[in-house]
């Protein structure tokens, strides 16, 4: 008894105290509570343009209304025309190219190709005015349209197949006089409309960011953090933060989450040593497209299909184009999972001049760079968008149709519904060579996912990837993930040894039992 | 058939602490490598690196508490009645023969045992508890970062992680069926547990399941 109480009192009752005090105590995060703090406090504008004596007027010509902020904002002119939102192109060094002038302006994509001989629409999403063919003179500040980003009044339009100008008869005396910072309707305006229609091409970027809740975003979310675009996306001198590696190809001025979060965001240090290998959106975006349905397949080789000499479409029950014949064969998804990558911030591109490889199909439209080794790399969500594209059979390029024209009989397939046409008149206006036979590649496009961030209780679990089969990062090669990665030779050799071992245990108890039962009964015969 | 002191009181606390340590470890180990589901992956990590540092405790008071007993002596390997202790088991157990060795405070271990288990603190522990310490330290937080140790990979230290615990289980299996190699089939459960154990008197032929005279 004696003893006993020795004990308790010598060995159990310090390393009571020894624990109780090593105890980690309940932590709060401040830094969360600081960040919602700081982005409570309202934006307050430095300047009213409504009292403005220059604005106190009407306008009738968009340029005379770039030329009128350009005389106040001296220098934000030269800034816009030198960055990429003006440009849609970048000087950017690609490992295997060199420097390369890439960007929206000359790239493909496995939406509509390209916009090369398309520009009277795509360029409708061009911050200025009148990119309507190669003739566009980039460096004439009054073509910038200032309005796009900066119209708070919400009366703003462009128009379809303008080319980047107005819709006619707006407001404009309401409308310079509204302006300031870009919200969410301005970026939008373009972002959320990428590929064609809401959401058909980011699927993390749509409509319903616009007035969301905390649950599809929670940084954007009107019950979550209220975020702008810029709030994230900041700016200097017109360069914003941010890039998208469908156009983009270095790893510098990206929008992090890091800038506001830091690299050491969670309580855990679990997590927090995640965060070398996983990128903050794999666990943080466990799913994207939680309102609308994004195009996740476009096949355009299905295109050009008539009914009753009519061109025709299908649509799902929520109203998504299932098929058109200007466009093919679609599948869109909703409450999308995404694949996921290694991804180090730099990405290639398939250009039009590049030969195909079809013993590497489908055809990467880009190719997102990274792998388990690379100290830069981290595993991220993309939304992989697969599809087919025209391609020239004797030449073993991509081809760009063209797809829009005010007019019939001009070549566009929209219009049209000539493929042959299309392609040459394309090609033609690309000046590159078409041979008159074509044919449709599989293709594959990566988008990484960065928006739509879920509340923190709806981030990925540590199930979600450490299981051994069907976990999210099944794909993932390289890294060694606990309860997911095995090695067959091990496992066989571990099991085997356990059921050797257990054999011979229970053989050797057995053979005892029998002898052991025969002696006892021997001596009564 | 008589009594004698074998196990103190220290050296059956390690024995039943490691024993419940090693059965947490091999349970949340192997829900960690995916082999079963049973406390919730992110619970097993948190139990199994929790008994590891319990483990790893228990071993430097163990260490210390072998030398300065001059228990260590006890797995000096020893080449006498090695064979003869083999054969007991493939053998003589099967006869009824008497145990070749005579089990006292000052030589508890079998010539057999001592070089298990000189093998298991000298190689296998270390080897474990290394790979353990790797695998949880490889990265680890410091001033408001994550430094790394250098491992270029993870997968070497998982692969040597997982083979040892596999080998583990099979030390345990062995083990706990040679419980029942004593005197009697509870003999030495009874020492390990009392510190008191039974044993054959000089010249007592009564193997363990020879008991009606009990």
């Amino acid at each position: 008894m004696k003893n006993i109480v020795t004990f308790v009192l010598s060995v159990v009752v310090p390393l009571v105290i020894i624990s109780l005090v090593l105890r980690d105590a309940a932590r709060e995060n401040t830094l969360l509570a600081e960040l919602k703090e700081e982005h409570a406090r309202p934006h307050i504008p430095s300047v009213d343009h409504s009292k403005h004596a220059d604005l106190q007027r009407d306008f009738d010509n968009p340029h005379e209304i770039t030329a009128t902020c350009l005389s106040c904002h001296t220098e934000r002119g030269q800034e816009v025309l030198g960055n990429a939102h003006w440009n849609w192109e970048r000087e950017a060094y690609i490992e295997g190219r060199g420097i390369t002038y890439l960007g929206k302006k000359n790239l493909i994509n496995n939406f509509c190709t390209g916009i090369a001989s398309n520009e009277g629409t795509c360029n409708r999403c061009h911050i200025g005015y009148g990119w309507s063919d190669n003739s566009f003179d980039f460096s004439n500040q009054n073509n910038i349209d200032c309005l796009i980003c900066h119209d708070n009044s919400g009366l703003y339009d462009k128009a379809r197949g303008g080319a980047g100008y107005p819709v006619p008869g707006l407001d404009f005396r309401t409308i310079t006089q509204s302006v300031g910072r870009p919200q969410k309707e301005n970026c939008g305006y373009c972002h959320f409309h990428g590929g064609g229609g809401n959401n058909v091409k980011h699927g993390d970027l749509e409509m319903a960011l616009l007035n969301a809740s905390r649950e599809v975003d929670i940084h954007m979310g009107v019950d979550g953090g209220n975020l702008l675009c810029v709030d994230c996306h900041t700016a200097t001198n017109h360069i914003m933060l941010g890039r998208y590696y469908a156009v983009s190809s270095e790893n510098n001025q990206r929008a992090t989450c890091e800038q506001c979060h830091t690299a050491f965001p969670h309580l855990d240090n679990k997590l927090n040593e995640h965060t070398v290998k996983i990128a903050c959106q794999t666990c943080h975006i466990p799913e994207y497209a939680k309102v609308n349905a994004t195009k996740m397949y476009w096949d355009w080789s299905t295109a050009t299909r008539r009914e009753e000499g009519l061109p025709y479409q299908v649509l799902d029950s929520l109203g998504n184009e299932l098929y058109t014949s200007i466009k093919g064969d679609f599948h869109w998804a909703v409450h999308a999972v995404p694949e996921y990558y290694w991804f180090n911030g730099t990405a290639d591109h398939h250009l039009l001049t590049d030969p195909i490889d079809f013993e590497d199909l489908p055809l990467r439209i880009n190719t997102l760079f990274g792998n388990y080794q690379d100290h830069g790399s981290r595993i991220y969500p993309v939304k992989v968008h697969r599809g087919k594209q025209p391609y020239d059979t004797e030449y073993n390029t991509i081809i760009q149709p063209k797809l829009w024209d005010p007019e019939v009989n001009r070549g566009a397939l929209w219009i049209d519904l000539d493929w042959e046409a299309a392609l040459r008149t394309g090609m033609e206006y690309l000046g590159m060579p078409y041979s008159g036979s074509h044919d449709f590649v599989e293709t594959e496009m990566f988008l990484p996912v960065n928006h739509m961030v879920s509340p923190s209780d709806q981030a990925l679990q540590c199930g979600d990837c450490h299981t051994r089969s069907g976990g999210r990062l099944a794909g993932i090669e390289g890294a060694y993930i606990p309860g997911q990665t095995t090695h067959a030779a091990i496992d066989s050799f571990g099991v085997l040894l356990l059921l050797l071992t257990l054999g011979g245990v229970l053989g050797h108890a057995g053979i005892r039992f029998v002898l052991h039962r025969r002696r006892n009964r021997a001596p009564a015969q | 058939m008589k009594k004698v002191f074998i196990y103190k009181r220290y050296e059956r606390f390690w024995h039943w602490t490691q024993a419940f340590l090693v059965l947490l470890l091999t349970l949340t180990g192997f829900e960690i490598h995916g082999s079963f589901t049973l406390f919730g992956f992110e619970t097993s990590v948190n139990l199994h690196n929790k008994a590891a540092i319990a483990l790893i405790i228990l071993i430097v008071f163990t260490a210390f508490w072998h030398f300065t007993t001059g228990e260590w002596r006890q797995y000096i390997p020893t080449l006498t009645n090695l064979r003869a202790q083999a054969a007991y088991y493939v053998t003589g157990i099967f006869r009824n023969a008497p145990h070749p060795t005579r089990k006292t405070l000052l030589s508890k271990l079998n010539p057999l045992q001592r070089l298990v288990y000189l093998g298991l603190k000298i190689l296998f522990i270390p080897v474990m508890v290394a790979s353990g310490l790797l695998y949880m330290f490889y990265r680890y937080p410091r001033a408001g970062a994550i430094e790394s140790l250098g491992l270029a990979e993870l997968t070497p230290v998982a692969y040597i992680h997982t083979l040892g615990a596999y080998i583990m289980v099979a030390f345990v299996l062995v083990h706990v069926y040679l419980i029942t190699t004593g005197h009697t089939l509870t003999s030495n459960l009874k020492a390990m547990i009392t510190g008191w154990e039974e044993i054959e008197e000089e010249g007592d032929s009564g193997g363990g399941e020879n008991t009606n005279k009990d």
